[in-house]
């Protein structure tokens, strides 16, 4: 995760540019100013969940289609403990935890026998995966609307005329938390320096003593954590909770995660703000695209990129040693 | 001298292709051990059934304990340091990370240890920063070396370590590892094509052929073989 120090070229431009660009609208209107601060929220669901595909595929080299799937049923884990009398935050903490766990007992139980065999054979276990727990939380809480507490009540904030809902920055702060604390994780830390290493060299890695199947283990189960973070900040956006609910968000994270680059954790992150923001802007602004459109148009977003830049815009150009 | 490595009758494999034919060997304490011999060998395929990369029949003792049934990561937590061929280095990572990752097996703070090997490569403190895949090949292969010191390891087992280097560093790596082996009494097995260095540097050695044991002896009687004079000396 070393990517933060060096971004390319490219991607500062367009960060730089972007920026700015949200700044003076939101300067000059309020709706596009309530537009932006939603579309970051959104963008952040978007951009753990991206993240999550990432750490899963810098270690594994599986894409993990069952991630949003994942992220659902331990959103269905929260609701569940605030039923059985948590509190939100304490069934929050509790469901990171839970979600760790499954992680990792997933990446042992399912992921190991496969991941050497080939490529399709992980997908083929990840996309069954993903009907696996679709079937699950149907069969345990059935298909209806569930309603949870909201995290961050319904007041509004009033920034200099514009009024915002306090569950956005509350949303996006939360993803930020996250992200940093899992960034921080694997830089400054001896495990995640060793699961860094498990990741690029694993051969290598055992040679110095790393335990490279327990890294792969843990980073699934941090993968987990991030996407249980995503559904958890997804199902207040969406006001009540379901089990299709990270469906169409797992569609913007694979945008965001090849967007970013599939191998960068930074450009994640940045690709999922940026997809959050811009299809926000884009449905109301674009008459020809409703909001019906969105999910389409960010598979649109999804191919160009892997059509004119397949390494994203925070890749680099594969370059290994043998 | 007490025995810290021992092999008895080793084999291996890669897939339906034996590369070991059952090969013995003893490493004592305090020693450094050469093997040498032709491309194909077994030369390095001998380092990788000992650190557990190459599946391995056989007994393999290190300080009394069967290495046998352990893999690689459990190997290098007994005290053993592989420096594989090609160095090993992550060049996606800095200097300072490739180090670190070096003393992984040790509990507590790391520093002493990267002072100690500091004094050794004094070029490597001032440059902990930078990205290893920038370093020229031969500091990366300081760098591996430098992270196996790290390691603190009881027994050091290195490939080809002049693979590819200029002759200046080739001789300044070995006069490190002598100088560890003397002051510090760091055992190593080290595999080398270059035979004048290798029987220069080692009390021990072995020569391989096609998989066994061909020869082997103190430095000084092998010098002293005709054949591997002839084969291996070229005089």
């Amino acid at each position: 995760m070393g990517a933060l120090e060096r971004l390319p070229p490219l991607a500062s431009l367009l960060l730089v540019a972007g920026a700015a660009g949200l700044l003076v609208g939101s300067l000059r209107s309020e709706v596009f100013a309530q537009l932006t601060v939603q579309g970051l929220a959104l963008g952040g669901v978007y951009a753990s969940l991206a993240l999550a595909l990432v750490l899963v595929y810098r270690a594994t080299r599986v894409v993990n289609f069952a991630q949003g799937e994942l992220a659902m049923a331990t959103t269905y884990v929260a609701y569940q403990l605030i039923k059985w009398g948590l509190s939100y935050w304490e069934a929050f903490f509790a469901t990171l935890a839970i979600a760790f766990v499954l992680g990792t007992v997933l990446e042992l139980a399912l992921v190991r026998p496969v991941q050497h065999r080939s490529v399709i054979a992980a997908v083929i276990v990840t996309v069954g995966l993903f009907i696996l727990i679709d079937g699950v939380v149907n069969w345990i809480w059935g298909g209806d609307f569930k309603y949870m507490a909201t995290p961050f009540g319904t007041k509004t904030y009033n920034l200099g005329g514009v009024s915002i809902a306090r569950l956005y920055p509350g949303m996006l702060g939360v993803v930020l938390v996250s992200v940093v604390l899992v960034w921080a994780l694997f830089r400054f830390t001896k495990l995640g320096l060793g699961m860094r290493a498990a990741a690029l060299r694993p051969a290598e890695s055992a040679l110095v003593g790393v335990r490279v199947d327990r890294m792969l283990a843990i980073g699934w189960g941090l993968a987990a954590v991030l996407g249980a973070v995503a559904g958890l900040m997804a199902e207040p956006s969406q006001f009540f909770l379901d089990p299709t609910l990270m469906q169409p968000i797992l569609v913007y994270a694979f945008a965001a995660a090849v967007l970013g680059g599939l191998e960068s954790p930074a450009g994640a992150v940045v690709g999922g703000l940026a997809i959050g923001v811009s299809l926000n802007l884009v449905v109301q602004y674009v008459h020809s695209i409703t909001s019906e459109l969105q999910t389409p148009f960010a598979f649109a977003v999804l191919l160009v990129v892997l059509v004119l830049k397949p390494s994203g815009l925070f890749g680099h150009r594969e370059v290994r040693r043998v | 001298m007490t025995r810290l490595l021992e092999l008895e009758d080793v084999e291996a494999r890669y897939g339906p292709v034996h590369a070991l034919h059952g090969i013995s060997l003893a490493v004592d304490e305090g020693s450094v051990v050469a093997v040498l011999g032709p491309n194909g060998a077994g030369k390095t395929t001998t380092l990788r059934a000992i650190s557990g990369t190459v599946r391995r029949s056989g007994r393999i003792q290190f300080a009394g304990r069967p290495l046998t049934r352990i893999g690689p990561d459990g190997v290098a937590r007994l005290g053993i340091a592989h420096v594989p061929e090609g160095r090993g280095t992550f060049s996606e990572l800095t200097v300072w990370e490739n180090l670190r990752l070096g003393a992984y097996t040790r509990r507590g703070s790391v520093q002493p240890e990267l002072e100690r090997v500091f004094t050794y490569f004094p070029w490597l403190s001032e440059r902990r920063r930078q990205q290893a895949g920038t370093l020229s090949g031969g500091e990366q292969q300081m760098l591996a070396l430098a992270r196996a010191f790290v390691h603190r390891p009881r027994l050091l087992l290195l490939d080809e370590p002049s693979l590819g280097l200029a002759p200046v560093l080739v001789a300044e790596l070995f006069r490190i590892v002598r100088d560890l082996n003397e002051t510090e009494g760091l055992t190593v097995l080290v595999v080398e094509q270059n035979a004048h260095l290798a029987l220069q540097a080692a009390d021990v050695g072995y020569v391989l052929e096609a998989g066994r044991v061909a020869l082997s002896g103190t430095t000084a009687d092998l010098k002293a073989d005709d054949s591997v004079r002839r084969s291996y000396l070229g005089y």
